[in-house]
């Protein structure tokens, strides 16, 4: 028996780690995969409520999360690579061209 | 303590610390390499928690894809590791303590607020993987017929999108 409190603040701590690795990181492939720790708690929170509820809902609501979190994954690494092409670094303190 | 509970709190430490190794560590594949890690701990959870066939899709699509296209990109771009620069000195601790308040706040809120009627999950030993398919399958071609499709097409532009980005543009470059 497990309460449904405990996944919840398991996702929440995941969920700050990936805030604090996309706010003090400056490699863009780490802040990226910051973001798929953020979506990957935020979807142990769903499943852990749907799974409290009784409900398949959520673990199709997850499905779908996955799906786009694997569009997301492909357009994201291919722009990280034009931004490299283009500026020969993936440092975001680099990426200043429209600072006024 | 019951087997479950024991299991939870191990599974969760290792959640926790190889998200921790994924923020610190200072080389990209290694940070790669403990999100794998993280990953698979975050299917085991779903295997805990009754949702077999979405465990298995995380291995299969976040550990097995993503993870893969990840480690390909770092590689390919030769940029494990970047130089120290200090460009805004405060924000480290700025952040870190930003998202303590973060944590303690959605921790209250989720857990006093959103908190669903049967607070207590029940010991999943039984959970029927078949059955559990079926009904996925189920609602996933009928209730949630047209989301599934528009994923589908969602997916298409994705991949269109990343060819066309990823492309090198012929006769511009000569």
């Amino acid at each position: 028996m497990i309460p449904v409190d405990y996944y919840i603040i398991l996702s929440t701590i995941l969920f700050t780690i990936g805030v604090v690795g996309v706010l003090v990181r400056r490699n863009a492939l780490i802040i990226f995969m910051s973001i798929e720790l953020m979506l990957n708690a935020a979807n142990l929170a769903i499943v852990a409520f749907g799974s409290a509820l009784k409900s398949f809902s959520g673990q199709i609501f997850v499905f779908f999360v996955i799906a786009v979190a694997a569009a997301e994954v492909a357009v994201g690494l291919a722009l990280i690579v034009e931004i490299f092409r283009t500026k020969k670094s993936i440092d975001v303190d680099q990426m200043s061209s429209m600072k006024g | 303590m019951t087997l479950d509970l024991a299991l939870f709190l191990v599974l969760s430490l290792v959640a926790i610390a190889s998200a921790l190794g994924m923020l610190l560590s200072r080389n990209a594949v290694y940070s790669a390499l403990f999100l794998v890690l993280n990953f698979v701990t975050v299917a085991v959870f779903y295997l805990l928690l009754g949702a077999p066939f979405i465990a298995m899709a995380q291995i299969t699509v976040y550990a097995g894809a993503i993870m893969v296209l990840f480690l390909f990109v770092i590689m390919l771009l030769g940029t494990e590791d970047l130089p120290k620069s200090q460009v805004l000195p405060w924000q480290r601790p700025l952040a870190i303590v930003l998202s303590v308040l973060l944590a303690a706040e959605a921790t209250y809120l989720l857990v006093t607020k959103a908190r669903p009627a049967g607070d207590v999950l029940q010991p999943e030993a039984s959970v029927n993987t078949m059955d559990n398919l079926r009904q996925l399958g189920n609602l996933l071609f009928t209730d949630y017929l047209l989301p599934f499709e528009v994923v589908s097409i969602l997916l298409l532009v994705a991949m269109v999108g990343a060819i066309i980005l990823t492309k090198k543009e012929k006769g511009a470059r000569q």
